[in-house]
């Protein structure tokens, strides 16, 4: 064996990269790491952050404050944070009756909860299109109300719905497992009634949980392009979102306009990021303070 | 006489104690049934619809919108890409994982955050940075020309954009399992004289392989799935770099519904055996292994935006 640092005393007080240890390979395993993700991720996305900075500010700003440019923004805000916010209900509803109920074939839909992971988006897209259309199966039964989702925002919010809400039931699934039922017998044997025991006992103790799940689920529905494209109708100032108004610009070989309105998602993408790992650090938190 | 009272009381309170951690059963078979009408309406009809559409003109035309030369080349080009990328990104799992779940390091937790970075782009600008990479106006263009490689609107430009994609699925999963197998069966092989790479085979890939498995069914179902990041690089030329979910597309786009649903239904059923396995994975390893959002996750300081 090889002298090893003392367990109390922390590794970075030794002012070598890694801690010791017997097992081989660190130097190697971390540079193949680093040089594969520098070439696949970080190279590549370096290039929107350098062909942006070769824009000048001005040229930026015309580009980001374009009507239609705006408009998609707009759309694309506006439609995903609906379908997040419409996700926590059904969620945490989802979620609840998967853990606390047992009704014939739970295993099945516990399983097809995932579905709208393992579909293509594209598949999704096209069966939620013509599910919706005026002579599809849903669409024929919400003409008559004059509800028309199809190429409509309502569309593109029920896209975002079927594709978001997953991750607030698998977020909020597993906390609502282990928590403790002790707490709410004590609650109700204290006098709380279901309803006041629910909002002031378990819902506090899932809130971390479903906060990320509405921030993933956010995340998700602003970049999500392929169940979104069938069923929007990509009318511009109307139905057209940030991807589309990417891909648009693509086409028109108006590349610096694209990279422009792709540096503003990917922040807005990364504030996301940050925002995600900071609830999980803080639901982690909660859960070694009890 | 007393305590029996006593006894009786304190049992009747219990009782009630109990019936009220749970909801009476009309609110019980209310919640359920809004469960179960949001599963059926979002997941159940979509799937049913997409094998309704594809069988409505009757099973000959459906096999004959499988056979047909493009969409046998789409296939073809799906099943190239995934035999591409899953391997490679398999590969960076497992070597990734090794780094990061055996060792204490600085920087570490940066380092994860960055393998989660795919997660978080859209998969438009997954694509749209391949065009940025390899276009006609980036550096690398004028050396591609010169030596007459193709890669944006090709095939090597749509195994990148699908590589990128699926890049963080296998190192995910894989992490968390191997850091929570500890480092004492290693070194105990060690020190009894195995290899390194002895070590890796017989003791740390048998305690992994239902992680590796569970992120190795995930990846290659988003690897066979793609359409965003795909979409941008592909260039759409029919039978040519048209992938199954981008022919979906083509088709769907020319108002052949029939043979746009025929395919999407294989794509579906990629899906429902992709459910399945997970399902497999997750029973077979239960208890040793929970995948995904679990507290070890947590622990570990992996996240991000999932699929």
């Amino acid at each position: 064996m090889t002298k090893s640092i003392p367990a109390n005393e922390p590794y970075y007080m030794n002012l070598s990269l890694k801690k010791q240890s017997i097992l081989p390979g660190f130097f190697p395993s971390l540079g193949i790491t680093l040089l594969y993700l520098s070439l696949i991720v970080l190279i590549p996305l370096s290039t929107i952050f350098l062909r942006s900075a070769a824009l000048t500010f001005g040229r930026f700003m015309e580009i980001v404050t374009a009507p239609r440019v705006v408009a998609s923004f707009a759309l694309s805000f506006g439609a995903s944070l609906v379908a997040a916010v419409t996700n926590v209900f059904i969620g945490v509803l989802l979620a609840w009756v998967l853990v606390r109920y047992k009704f014939p074939g739970k295993g099945l839909v516990d399983a097809l909860v995932d579905l709208p992971f393992a579909l293509p988006t594209a598949v999704g897209g096209i069966a939620l299109t013509t599910l919706y259309a005026e002579n599809g199966w849903i669409g024929r039964l919400l003409a008559p109300l004059g509800i028309i989702a199809v190429f409509n925002p309502l569309g593109i919010v029920i896209a975002l719905i079927f594709i978001g809400f997953p991750f607030v039931v698998r977020t909020v699934q597993p906390v609502l497992l282990e928590l403790d039922v002790e707490i709410e017998e004590a609650a109700a044997s204290l006098g709380a009634g279901r309803v006041q025991t629910f909002v002031r006992v378990v819902f506090p103790s899932i809130l971390p949980a479903v906060l990320t799940g509405f921030v993933l689920s956010f995340a998700r529905a602003l970049g999500e392009y392929g169940s979104v494209v069938f069923i929007a109708g990509n009318m511009p100032m109307k139905t057209e979102i940030v991807p589309l108004m990417i891909m648009t610009k693509l086409e028109q070989f108006d590349i610096p306009a694209a990279t422009a309105i792709a540096f503003v998602m990917l922040v807005a993408s990364f504030i996301l990021l940050l925002l995600i790992n900071f609830l999980q650090w803080k639901s982690g938190k909660n859960l070694v303070s009890g | 006489m007393n305590d029996a009272i006593k006894q009786t009381i304190a049992f009747v309170k219990s009782k009630k104690a109990a019936a009220r951690i749970t909801e009476p059963l009309p609110v019980r078979i209310i919640l359920t049934s809004l469960a179960l009408l949001f599963v059926g309406l979002f997941l159940v009809v979509p799937l049913v619809s997409v094998f309704t559409m594809a069988f409505n003109k009757g099973m000959e035309v459906y096999f004959a919108s499988l056979v047909e030369q493009d969409a046998l080349s789409a296939i073809k080009l799906t099943l190239i890409t995934a035999a591409i990328a899953v391997p490679l990104n398999l590969l960076f799992g497992l070597t990734a994982s090794w780094a990061i779940a055996k060792f204490e390091f600085r920087g570490k937790y940066f380092l994860i955050s960055l393998i989660d970075l795919p997660f978080a782009v859209s998969p438009v600008i997954s694509g749209f940075i391949f065009v940025l990479l390899f276009g006609s106006h980036s550096l690398l263009s004028p050396w591609l020309e010169a030596h007459d490689i193709k890669i944006l609107f090709a095939v090597p430009a749509i195994v990148l954009a699908t590589v990128f994609v699926t890049f963080p699925f296998v190192a995910r999963e894989l992490i968390p399992v191997m850091a929570a197998n500890g480092n004492e069966e290693e070194e105990v092989a060690l020190t009894l004289g195995a290899g390194g790479w002895k070590t890796f085979f017989r003791v740390t890939l048998p305690g992994v392989k239902w992680g590796l498995l569970y992120g190795v069914i995930l990846c290659n179902a988003r690897a066979m799935g793609e359409f965003g990041a795909v979409s941008v690089v592909s260039g759409h030329i029919r039978g040519e770099t048209a992938t199954m979910p981008l022919h979906v597309e083509i088709l769907y786009n020319e108002y052949n519904f029939t043979a746009a649903f025929a395919v999407a239904s294989l794509l579906a059923m990629l899906a429902v055996v992709t459910l399945a396995a997970k399902k497999f994975v997750e029973w077979k390893s239960s208890g040793r292994f929970t995948p995904q959002l679990n507290t070890e996750r947590r622990e570990s300081g992996s996240s991000g935006v999932d699929l």
